[in-house]
């Protein structure tokens, strides 16, 4: 029997501007309906999980102001990821750099940096966003050198310095900067806090027990300013030479090593601001957990958003709300499962890109 | 040569109405091709006449749309090189198929069926250098293959296809990588392989070798055949040309007479090494002059990329490089872009593009940081979009528009693309490393006009190439590369194709006989060619511990220091008897490593 | 101090990277990064665990475990082989994917006991002065397969044709291909037999080494230091080997440290400061690190690199896939 069969043959013309869109989105629904199969082979009833997982992040204002809070790390962290990874450069390491900048800006409280007392917000705020940043950059530094100089691969340096974030976090909030013995530091005063909504709740009654804080502003800003440096400048162009062929940049005359530093510092700062305005925007405090791998799932949002600035926004808004539903639902590594899934669909989806699928008959193949 | 019988005898390969479609291009239209035992059969067409693709398709790498394949009679379908390997064709690619980091034997006995498990490489090695011996063969099955000349890597295809028993050969322009002395060796080797009755076809686009080689001849022209199996006596060259490019073969190149300005470009004892940290270039001395074109005559791998690495600044090098007045040796690439110098690289695709980016973002890769593109922090893109679109004009560089990805250019325009780059920026110094290389003819006539036109406005060009008929139709003056070294530089006047042939085999100017002595020379057979280069080289290591090594013309000023007599003991003498070939070649490579590093050191 | 335990101990937990490092050899040999290790360890380790404990098998558990590896492998071999896919992008999805697997199929496995693998001496090896008691004695049985490995996939590499074609498979494809070796059914191979000795290596930890299962922290980034360990082994098994063990070794001492009161003369100030055990921790991070550094530039002076091929795509010709 001639059964036809699918032949995937190059594409010749341009792809159509819609088609990565809708790669995407089916990518994304063909992950919960393959997570679906798999949660229900598990014995739970999808069905209900997914339900639960809408109302949780998109049921109320309340709800999606939670969504936001969790979407602006991600962001952050997406966009970071977004410039490294056009000159792929895998940076895994959003992890450590946001641990190392949320620590720097908890140092700014807890040494204390300034005198908190005399202090206006607006300064502390700023000397923690700075900190955070600064502290992003340096930590991202090491593997943007060693990528540089020495051709060390990225990927595992990034990871290993993670662990060691995690772990120099620890040291301080187990000790010196513990709070009564507790695993984490004493609440920041409210000066140190990034203003949220619910501050307001005395002006607007809706805006009581809104979460949303100021963050997600530096996320909105830092988007632009990502766009323009990849659309607008001539780093971005370099970026994108260097991504695309850089045996053709550097015989271009661009200097490769010091852009792979720099952009691994641009990445590793705003995973550090990301890291800042947890502490200061969230939970007010240095403590062990205050990320569910922002840092990896920052990775799966830039990809999806495939790398380009203004989806992350979307694609990290979408992400919070299944970081919000998933603290709740057991068991806890459904986000991880759907979030692997949708990564490895959209990357298959990406030959559709590539290729156009045609059904050939055995028989046709030779007569053609 | 015994020519076989053709009325009584079974053609080995008979090839009809074969029909290749690739997407856009009829590379076979009805082609018909018949090969007999025992004969070379050359295949001659210009690049993309279908010449190889047709001789893919026999080595079942392709699969034909229709047509018909027979083997010794025998009606056959190729899904794979596998199947065309059981049926004795085996195929010599242009571009060799080897696994650099393995051995002679490993890399022949890649992909066979027995044995199933253990490997007893010693009794395989004995094997292939048995099988190599029966064919004048001469290879070190021990040798990995990065350690060998591509002369010898060519030899470890053939024997590739011989231990698999193929009665049927495909050499895809096996001359093309090799000096002319190493292409008679080659030569003689497949005239005593067809003796031995086995059958060659031979594909080539240079005339006079296929004059010398071949028995019978195909010639294609897109595709489609022009002249089927005819007699080589019957034909001219002039007629033979017509016949492959289907019009007169005029190359209507102005050249202008002009004398050379003052000096561009001085390289003042440059070394350096290859990615395989050897000792690539070893004390060279060039100079260049506005208005001139000094050509690098060479056999591939002799040196040639890594000395135009060190020009453009992508290869750190010892000594000195003077471009204008400036040292810019183990300057950033930047720097030299700067002082005027345009580099058309070699690999078009991998290094003078971006293959994902447009036309415009390609066109702008060394001038973003000028006004009017460059604004500030900004990139003008509209300012890009417009020069993009004179310069396509102006090149004439076929595509939709500026907007389009580079790598659907085909390759003559992507070349022209890298041209208008170049060139458009009023260089000081035009470095070009195989600027025609895979292009068809017109293409070619284009590109060589266009470096003529430099020329004639004072720009000093440095043009490294293969094809030494457009080095010698192109430069003022011709330096041959061996093994890293200069060996001489020879002015127009006295351009010979034998002399400057020799030389790319190492023989030193000075040792070479007088002109119109060559035909003196013997046919060699590989083991005295050889001998010759290491005794060539051997009087240079003598010559350079004890005078400066004499140059055909010596600019005085372009002298470097000398390299220092090495206080070493060779390992070895080079006559030692027990030695084979490739260990010679390796132990000579050693010795001249070490006292290129102690060069190094001081 | 006890230093016999040190190195035995050393050796027991350097198996896990030992088994990781080779599989991730053989697959990155035939010109196929797979950044997933860490994912399929934890699927391997999980199904290990779940397994052995319903049935109460060791033996079922680690079949499960290399079946699980070998399954999951097959989503990256799918997707670069035949998509031709970023590789680096899908071993990390293959990581979340398969952390994501493990925590969900492994809910509720936590605080269970299971069967573990069964522990061995040698006779007449375990008597020699000092190897013996460190190598020979009292090791569950995948210490000691980990031993007999390390020679077989050398030999297997080297000086049989299997090999020979793994080898030319991850250097130069096209030439393979030419002599009629299948490049897709050889990567296909040796993907999947990654995942398989991935898995196992996942087991070596939950049902032999550290017998459990602590959701994601059972295999805590040994994953990745497998990954590691193979540029800085130059894909070479014996020198994985030493660097598994080395690594266990270390490991275990600076576990050790915290111990006695007094260490080399000096009061200890691990253990007057339990804080600074987090700096202990870090040392195998640490230690990746450098000899990451000092394998790239050892391998740089020796002209040995990774495979020509490692992370192309192969496309034969015209024909697509």
């Amino acid at each position: 029997m001639k059964i036809p069969y699918p032949v995937l043959i190059k594409r010749t013309e341009d792809t159509p501007k819609w088609l990565p869109v809708v790669t995407s989105v089916g990518a994304v629904l063909l992950a919960f309906i393959i997570s679906g199969i798999v949660l229900a082979a598990t014995g739970a009833d999808p069905f209900k999980i997914y339900s639960y997982l809408y109302k949780a992040s998109f049921g109320s204002w309340g709800a999606f102001s939670d969504v936001i809070v969790k979407a602006t790390p991600l962001l952050l962290i997406g966009l970071g990821c977004s410039l490294a990874f056009r000159m792929r450069l895998w940076n895994i390491g959003a992890e450590g750099q946001f641990f190392v900048g949320a620590f720097m800006a908890s140092a700014v409280v807890m040494v204390p940096l300034v005198n908190l007392e005399t202090t206006p917000t607006w300064a502390i705020i700023s000397l923690m966003a700075v900190l955070g940043m600064v502290g992003g950059a340096l930590y991202a530094f090491i593997p943007g050198i060693l990528k540089a100089k020495l051709n060390i691969n990225e990927i595992i340096t990034t990871l290993m310095l993670n662990y060691i974030a995690v772990l120099w976090n620890n040291y301080w909030i187990f000790g010196n900067w513990s709070e009564a013995g507790f695993q984490m530091t004493k609440t920041f005063p409210k000066v140190a806090w990034l203003p949220r909504l619910a501050d307001y709740a005395k002006q607007v009654p809706a805006f009581s027990g809104m979460t949303l804080h100021v963050g997600i502003l530096f996320g909105l800003i830092a988007a632009v300013i990502v766009y323009l440096i990849i659309y607008r400048s001539k780093w971005g162009y370099k970026i994108t030479l260097i991504g695309d062929n850089p045996r053709a940049a550097r015989y271009a005359g661009i200097n490769i090593a010091a852009n792979t530093i720099l952009v691994f510092m641009v990445s590793g700062a705003l995973a550090g601001l990301a890291g800042m305005t947890e502490v200061s925007g969230v939970v007010h405090r240095l403590q062990e957990r205050i990320s569910t791998s922002y840092g990896f799932s920052g990775v799966i949002v830039a990809w999806l958003a495939k790398l380009h600035p203004f989806a992350v926004i979307v694609v990290s808004i979408l992400f919070g709300a299944l970081l919000v539903a998933s603290r709740e639902i057991q068991p806890s590594g459904i986000s991880f499962l759907i979030q692997g899934i949708t990564l490895f669909l959209v990357i298959s989806s990406d030959v559709l890109l590539k290729y156009e699928i045609k059904w050939v008959r055995p028989a046709q193949e030779t007569a053609q | 040569m015994a020519f076989p019988e053709e009325t009584n005898t079974v053609p080995a390969v008979e090839m009809q109405d074969i029909v290749l479609r690739f997407p856009g291009v009829l590379a076979n239209d009805h082609v018909n091709f018949t090969l007999y035992p025992g004969e070379i059969h050359a295949l001659l067409g210009e690049n993309g006449a279908g010449k190889s693709t047709l001789m893919n398709v026999l080595a079942g790498l392709y699969k034909p749309q229709s047509g018909e394949i027979r083997i010794y009679g025998k009606k056959v379908s190729f899904n794979s090189p596998r199947d065309a390997i059981a049926n004795g064709i085996g195929m010599v690619h242009q571009h060799f198929m080897l696994v650099e980091n393995q051995t002679v034997t490993e890399n022949v006995i890649i992909g066979l069926d027995t044995p199933r498990f253990a490997l007893n490489l010693k009794k395989y090695d004995q094997e292939i250098s048995n099988l190599a011996e029966q064919f004048g063969i001469h290879i070190d099955p021990t040798a990995k293959i990065w350690q060998l000349s591509v002369g010898e890597q060519q030899r470890v295809e053939i024997l590739k296809i011989l231990y698999r028993g193929a009665n049927i050969l495909i050499m895809d322009e096996p001359t093309a990588v090799l000096a002319p002395q190493e292409a008679d060796e080659l030569i003689e080797t497949l005239k005593g392989m067809a003796a031995q009755g086995k059958s060659i076809a031979f594909i080539s686009h240079k005339l006079t070798e296929v004059k010398k080689v071949a028995d019978k001849l195909t010639v294609l022209r897109r595709g489609r055949v022009t002249a089927e199996r005819v007699d080589l006596k019957d034909f001219t060259r002039e007629s033979l040309a017509s016949l492959m490019v289907g019009r007169e073969v005029i190359f209507n190149l102005h050249k202008c007479e002009q004398t050379a300005g003052p000096e561009v470009l001085r390289l003042e004892d440059v070394c350096a090494l290859n990615n395989k940290n050897l000792p690539a270039l070893r004390n060279v001395d060039l100079t260049l002059h506005e208005g001139e074109i000094l050509g690098i005559a060479g056999v591939a791998g002799n040196g040639q990329s890594e000395l135009v690495e060190v020009i453009t600044g992508l290869r750190p090098c010892t000594g000195r490089i003077w471009l204008e007045g400036k040292d810019i040796a183990n300057k950033p690439p930047s720097f030299s872009i700067n002082q005027g110098l345009a580099h058309i690289p070699e690999d078009r695709i991998g290094v003078g593009t971006a293959p994902n980016l447009s036309l415009t973002s390609n066109i702008i890769m060394k001038r973003y940081d000028q006004q009017p593109i460059s604004q500030k922090w900004q990139l003008n893109y509209m300012a890009a979009d417009n020069l993009a679109n004179g310069l396509k004009l102006e090149y004439d560089i076929q595509a939709p528009d500026v907007h389009t990805q580079a790598r659907k250019l085909s390759g003559g325009n992507l070349q022209k693309l890298i041209l208008a780059r170049e060139l458009s920026n009023t260089p000081r110094l035009v470095v070009a490393m195989q600027p025609t290389r895979g292009l068809d003819v017109g293409a070619i006539e284009s590109v060589q006009q266009l470096l003529l036109e430099q020329r004639a406005q004072g720009c000093a060009i440095l043009l490294v190439s293969e094809d030494l008929d457009e080095l010698l139709s192109l430069s003022d003056r011709i330096a041959v590369m061996y093994e890293g070294r200069v060996v001489g530089v020879v002015c127009s006047q006295d351009f010979d194709i034998t002399q400057i042939g020799l030389m790319m085999t190492g023989t030193h100017p000075q040792d070479l006989p007088g002109k119109g002595q060559s035909e003196e020379f013997p046919a060699q057979s590989a083991d005295s060619s050889f001998d010759e280069v290491l005794e060539g080289l051997r009087h240079y290591e003598e010559a350079a511990q004890t005078e400066p090594p004499k140059e055909t013309e010596i600019s005085s000023e372009s002298e470097g220091p000398l390299e220092e007599p090495p206080q070493l003991e060779p390992p070895t003498q080079p006559d030692e008897p027990l030695l084979n070939l490739s260990e010679k070649e390796r132990v000579l490579r050693k010795v001249l490593g070490e006292k290129y590093k102690q060069g190094d050191e001081e | 101090m006890n230093w016999i335990e040190i190195f035995r101990s050393g050796i027991s937990t350097g198996t896990v990277l030992l088994i990781a490092a080779i599989g991730e050899i053989l697959t990155e040999r035939a010109g196929i990064q797979n950044l997933g290790v860490e994912g399929m360890m934890l699927v391997g380790a999980m199904a290990g665990f779940r397994v052995a404990f319903t049935t109460g098998n060791v033996w079922l558990g680690l079949l499960a475990a290399i079946a699980a590896g070998g399954l999951l492998s097959l989503a990256h071999a799918v997707v670069t082989i035949h998509f031709q896919a970023d590789q680096t992008v899908s071993g990390l999805s293959l990581t979340f994917l398969g952390t994501g697997l493990a925590l969900v199929l492994g809910d509720g496995l936590t605080g269970q006991t299971a069967p573990v693998i069964p522990h061995a001496s040698i006779p007449l090896l375990s008597q020699i002065p000092y190897l013996g008691p460190i190598a020979f004695t009292d090791h569950n049985l995948l210490v000691y397969f980990g031993y007999l490995l390390v020679p077989v996939v050398t030999y297997f590499i080297n000086k049989t044709r299997p090999g020979l074609h793994l080898r030319a498979v991850g250097e130069n494809p096209a030439a393979a291909d030419t002599l009629g070796v299948n490049i897709y059914r050889t990567r296909y191979l040796y993907t999947f037999i990654g995942g398989c000795f991935a898995g196992l290596a996942g087991a070596a930890i939950s049902v032999a080494i550290a017998p459990g299962w602590y959701s994601n922290l059972t295999v805590n980034g040994q994953g990745w230091i497998a990954v590691a360990l193979v540029i800085f082994a130059h894909w070479n098994p014996w020198r994985a080997a030493l660097g598994g063990y080395l690594f266990g070794i270390l490991r275990r001492f600076t576990l050790d440290l915290q111990g006695p009161r007094i260490l080399f003369g000096m009061a200890n100030p691990f253990f007057f400061n339990t804080n600074l055990v987090f700096f202990l921790q870090m040392t195998p991070y640490i230690l990746t690190i450098i000899a990451l550094i000092w394998g790239s530039s050892a391998a740089r002076k020796k002209r040995i690199g990774a495979p020509a091929a490692l992370g192309t795509p192969y496309l034969r010709g015209e024909r697509g896939l």
